[in-house]
């Protein structure tokens, strides 16, 4: 006999009935800076003892269980420079605190960046794209944030700035584990900028959750340029398979020069799921979330593909 | 620290001492008597909570007051014109979208809001708009009609006051 294999029951890490969501139930002094150095004046100074507020979709519920407890809470949805789309020639910014619902409504985000607009669109409801924000999306690094894929397949690079200047990182360097990332604590996400694609780039973004309003169990984006049916350039990134959001660079390997068939297709998906190293936890199982990535990889491929052709 | 905050609740200014971690939806509830917005969940998932801040619905529970400060605030309550419930308010009361009735303030926002971003909405559009909005009674069939038959009575009324123009 092998013996059984029992599988074990997955306990929430918060009781629900235990936790009270009615208030924050502590104080802190609040900060509304209006300017990006106001903001890192304060956050100089108030170091890991301070929280940044944008959307608070995430920061004041994780306060109401009081998974963290900051004594410093800095807004920053009153600062101008951080709110804005802006094209810039080669690259579209997006300052962090510009909205989701912002984002959605955008139509250069639709037409150029379909695979964010598409990301964007499957995210929470009306109410809280209102609130959240791109850099609030980002920073705080949950492996199953939505907006994370699509700008990881357009490339897109972070600037950051801290009390001695600037800096800009390339996304794929932005994580470092679940609600880890390079920033450091006297840092702030200022804006995310995302390279113009060529005009035969096709994307698409593919998200698997238990209802509309779910996070993720797995969530996919892809952007590929084809010419004669022959895959000459692909990205695919994947989160929620992994502890950070992750490219799939063997399967882009595997199809970059391939001719874009069914058996392709499904060759990459066995690819993909060798790639991707899921968990188990409330939401999904890790044998479902690997299985599933194959599918939607595919999946995705086959609505970027559709595109370069019909934009 | 706190600090006394002023800002337009349903048209009429308003000004209040808030501490810097009281949340919006108390405030409104325990301290100025506004009830429509519905405690729910408390962590963005159901929406009873909903309010408009300058014309956009967004959740009351996970705003803190202090941020209000020199907004707009709109509240079921400030829909009724004197004693004259508005459109979207008769609809639901029509179709008898209301069952225990705790959910109705915040999709009624919704669909106000719904109906100034699309006056033609399809049954897609509306159930995709008022996603982020829980009815344990699972009275969606009434509310999207409620919402459909709102935007006929709005088209109707637009046309006709276009008439007597």
């Amino acid at each position: 006999m092998t013996g059984e294999k029992f599988v074990k029951p997955i306990k929430p890490k918060v009781d629900i009935n235990k936790v009270n969501t009615h208030i924050i139930p502590f104080e802190f002094e609040y900060f509304e800076p209006r300017t990006i150095k106001e903001a890192i004046e304060l956050l100089t100074k108030y170091g890991s003892e301070a929280k940044i507020l944008a959307g608070g979709t995430d920061l004041i519920v994780r306060m109401k269980q009081r998974f963290i407890e900051p004594k410093y809470v800095i807004n920053i949805k009153k600062i101008k420079e951080l709110c804005f789309i802006e094209d810039r020639g080669d690259y579209l910014a997006i300052g962090a605190a510009t909205k989701l619902r912002e984002i959605e409504k955008s139509g250069i985000v639709k037409r150029k960046f379909t695979a964010l607009y598409e990301a964007v669109r499957s995210m929470a409801g009306v109410q809280i794209r209102n609130m959240a924000t791109i850099g609030g999306n980002l920073c705080n690094a949950s492996p199953a944030a939505d907006t994370a894929p699509p700008l990881l397949v357009f490339e897109a690079k972070l600037k950051i700035v801290g009390p001695d200047g600037e800096r800009i990182v390339p996304i794929n360097e932005f994580f470092l584990g679940p609600g880890k990332t390079v920033l450091q604590p006297n840092e702030l996400l200022a804006e995310i900028q995302i390279p113009y694609q060529p005009e035969n780039t096709g994307s698409a973004f593919i998200k698997i959750a238990r209802v509309a309003m779910d996070l993720a169990k797995v969530n996919v984006a892809v952007a590929l340029r084809a010419e004669d049916g022959i895959i000459k350039w692909v990205k695919i990134a994947l989160g929620a398979v992994a502890p950070t959001p992750i490219r799939a660079y063997r399967t882009e390997e595997f199809l970059v020069g391939k001719e874009f068939n069914e058996e392709n297709l499904k060759k990459a998906a066995e690819v993909v799921k060798t790639e991707v190293k899921p968990i188990t936890d409330i939401r999904s199982t890790a044998e479902y979330r690997r299985e599933v990535s194959g599918v939607i990889v595919k999946d995705a491929l086959l609505k970027a593909y559709e595109r370069v052709y019909k934009g | 620290m706190g600090k006394v905050i002023r800002f337009k609740l349903n048209g009429r200014p308003v000004s209040i001492y808030v501490e810097d971690n009281e949340l919006l939806l108390n405030v409104l509830r325990e301290k100025l008597g506004v009830i429509s917005p519905k405690y729910g969940c408390g962590i963005g998932e159901c929406g009873a909570c909903t309010v408009l801040i300058d014309g956009e619905p967004v959740l009351s529970c996970l705003t803190l007051a202090i941020e209000v400060d020199g907004k707009e605030v709109t509240t079921a309550e400030g829909l009724a014109k004197d004693s004259e419930l508005d459109i979207v308010q008769r609809a639901f009361i029509e179709e008898g979208a209301i069952q225990c009735g705790y959910c109705i303030p915040g999709f009624i926002l919704m669909a106000k809001k719904l109906l100034e971003d699309n006056p033609d909405p399809d049954e897609d559009y509306i159930r995709e708009y008022i996603r982020g909005n829980l009815c344990r009674c699972t009275g969606y069939v009434n509310i999207v009609r409620a919402i459909k038959r709102a935007a006929e009575e709005l088209k109707f009324h637009v046309s006709r006051v276009k008439q007597t123009q």
